[in-house]
């Protein structure tokens, strides 16, 4: 029988089976972030074993609290930094060069199809867009990740999610994962993995998957992959093309991880997308999702553009798209956060920004910031955000708060009517 | 080293109790497990729990419903349960991140069926529960004044040997 992508993964990274069921895979890469290392580091040190496996492998940015806005988080900053300066990490991105790590990790083209990836936060889901089996684990993963390059999991079960159809003008990835996981609900694909597939996953950019990918957890998905094909390639080719004659050997190569016609999976769902509308979550969980016209003039607060869900240049041109020549609502505040320095300077350089500015958003540095309430943009006690992030958790963006969940199209729209609106009928 | 497991049990009545209610994310700036012992379940909204209340200060274990722990990968969850004397859950399910991040510190989250978990939630009613774990029998009895119950659990050969050896950390170093 043959095996799916992360089955494949699986074999060529076994490191150890100490008990039936349980794998024990080798990483090709551990990321770490400021929140969730610095008491790896410190545990590390308390127990006598400050090293790591290999400083090419370990990737580390800070990117929750940055700058830093108190002297805790200044703190958590210098504990990343002076690890990763002491054990000499080739890519450490600092204040100035630092983004959100689900955007900036595979913009610097560290992911590649078939790579095992740990990362002491959830989201890491993100990666497998590239073919790569990402999950997301604790402090104690991550740690034992740091030290011995090695992560244990469970056997792979995968939910197939066909993708059929075509998406129409202004529906986007982010509202066909909502509508999945409104479907699927948040425990839907605990202890699974998610392979994303169909003609509308195969016509996705790469920055769409890593969307798509980025909300398999909020499904309670391990992992959310996507099969490697020329899109992938061409994402990856200024980095992989010294290791290529050509970018149809690279595919070649790629293809080998690609789940076989006969695979196994525990579970298939076809979605029929064609006559999707845009979605918009009601609640304070990531399945409490319907379509936009039953959102519709619900009153907001704040609009937030941004995050490792939505704030790569895709998602700004289009909320740019809608804001063109428009002034966002007297009392909404708009906040766009580009996801990385790089995205940033192209938004900069196609007059992105501007019109962000024109339309009165107030534009912010690279950072998680507002997402978890952490930094930059929190919200008080009864107010309503419109939010192109992942996760609407009450207090998630501070206590009290409210978070409705959305495409870059619909929160541009939205900040514009100062209540949930469809982009479409602006 | 292996923690102590059972004590006087709460009981969360709700499914997809997340990591933010467990600990805000505002709180992610501490550095130290200590530090994070006030905050347990702040952000917990359900009817007649009270995270400042006397049931959750004396529990040692916690019982609750499905998919418990969902969301943030944040291993500030069990740690602020761990540095408040909760070393045992008891859950229908748990989201896969917080599951392994107990067992990774050592710490036990139990998974028992709903028919199960409604027998607790049942022997309750009756009163305070006192719950003792026999991880070796793999067998959970909870009391009630009134009368007991005798549960058996399943638990991955994995999962138990990471809590025998007091966590991953330890497993890992000792076998890689």
């Amino acid at each position: 029988m043959g095996k799916t992508i992360a089955e494949k993964i699986f074999d060529a990274h076994l490191r150890d089976e100490p008990f039936a069921g349980t794998y024990v895979l080798d990483l090709d890469r551990v990321l770490c972030h400021e929140i969730t290392t610095p008491v790896a580091i410190a545990d590390l040190e308390w127990r006598g074993k400050d090293r790591v496996f290999d400083n090419t492998k370990i990737k580390a940015v800070i990117d929750h609290v940055t700058p830093a806005k108190d002297s805790k988080t200044a703190m958590q900053a210098k504990i990343l930094r002076d690890w990763a300066h002491r054990h000499e990490l080739h890519d450490f991105f600092d204040v100035g060069r630092n983004g959100v790590c689900h955007a900036l990790f595979p913009e610097k083209g560290y992911i590649r199809p078939g790579f095992t990836v740990i990362m002491g936060d959830s989201h890491t889901c993100t990666h497998g867009a590239f073919g790569a089996f990402a999950a997301g684990v604790g402090t104690t993963d991550l740690e034992v990740g740091i030290l011995k390059g090695v992560c244990a999991f469970r056997k792979p079960r995968t939910i197939r999610v066909n993708l059929n159809g075509t998406l129409a003008a202004g529906v986007y990835a982010k509202d066909a994962i909502l509508h999945v996981i409104g479907q699927i609900g948040v425990n839907g694909a605990t202890d699974r993995i998610l392979e994303f597939r169909g003609p509308i996953v195969e016509a996705m950019s790469m920055e769409a998957r890593m969307t798509l990918s980025n909300m398999a957890i909020e499904a309670g998905g391990t992992s959310g992959l996507c099969l490697p094909d020329m899109t992938t390639v061409d994402y990856l080719w200024p980095f992989i093309q010294d290791d290529f004659p050509s970018r149809e050997s690279a595919l070649e190569e790629y293809r080998k991880w690609c789940s076989d016609d006969d695979a196994h999976y525990e579970q298939v769902l076809d979605f029929d997308l064609s006559g999707l509308e845009p979605q918009v979550t009601y609640g304070y969980k990531p399945d409490c999702v319907k379509p936009v016209e039953e959102m519709a003039g619900s009153r907001i607060d704040q609009v937030y553009i941004g995050t490792c869900t939505n704030g790569r240049i895709e998602d700004l041109r289009v909320a740019a798209a809608v804001l063109k020549g428009r002034k966002i609502a007297d009392h909404v505040r708009g906040i766009v956060s580009p996801a990385t320095p790089k995205i940033f300077s192209e938004a900069l350089n196609e007059g992105i920004i501007q019109v962000f500015m024109d339309a009165g958003f107030c534009v912010t540095n690279p950072t998680c910031g507002a997402c978890l309430g952490m930094s930059n943009g929190v919200l008080a006690e009864g107010e309503v955000c419109a939010s192109t992030s992942n996760r609407n958790f009450s207090g998630r963006m501070g206590k009290g708060g409210m978070v409705h969940l959305m495409s870059p199209a619909t929160a541009a729209a939205s900040a514009v009517a100062g209540v949930i609106a469809d982009a479409r009928s602006l | 080293m292996k923690k102590e497991f059972g004590g006087p049990a709460i009981f969360l009545d709700r499914s997809d109790i997340n990591t933010d209610e467990i600990i805000p994310a505002k709180y992610l700036t501490e550095v130290t497990k200590d530090a994070l012992k006030p905050y347990l379940l702040e952000d917990l909204t359900l009817e007649g729990f009270d995270p400042k209340g006397e049931s959750l200060q004396q529990a040692r274990v916690v019982v609750t419903r499905e998919n418990f722990g969902c969301g943030s990968s944040r291993e500030h969850a069990p740690w602020v349960f761990e540095v408040n004397g909760i070393h045992t859950i008891i859950a229908e399910s748990y989201a896969r991140i917080f599951r392994q991040n107990m067992f990774n510190g050592g710490m036990l989250a139990i998974e028992l069926p709903k028919a199960d978990i409604d027998r607790l939630f049942a022997l309750q009613r009756s009163g305070s529960v006192e719950i003792s774990v026999d991880l070796e029998q793999q067998n959970v009895l909870a009391r009630s004044s009134a009368r007991q119950e005798s549960i058996p659990f399943e638990i991955s050969p994995f999962d138990k040997a990471l809590v025998t050896a007091g966590g991953w950390v330890e497993f890992a170093d000792a076998r890689y």
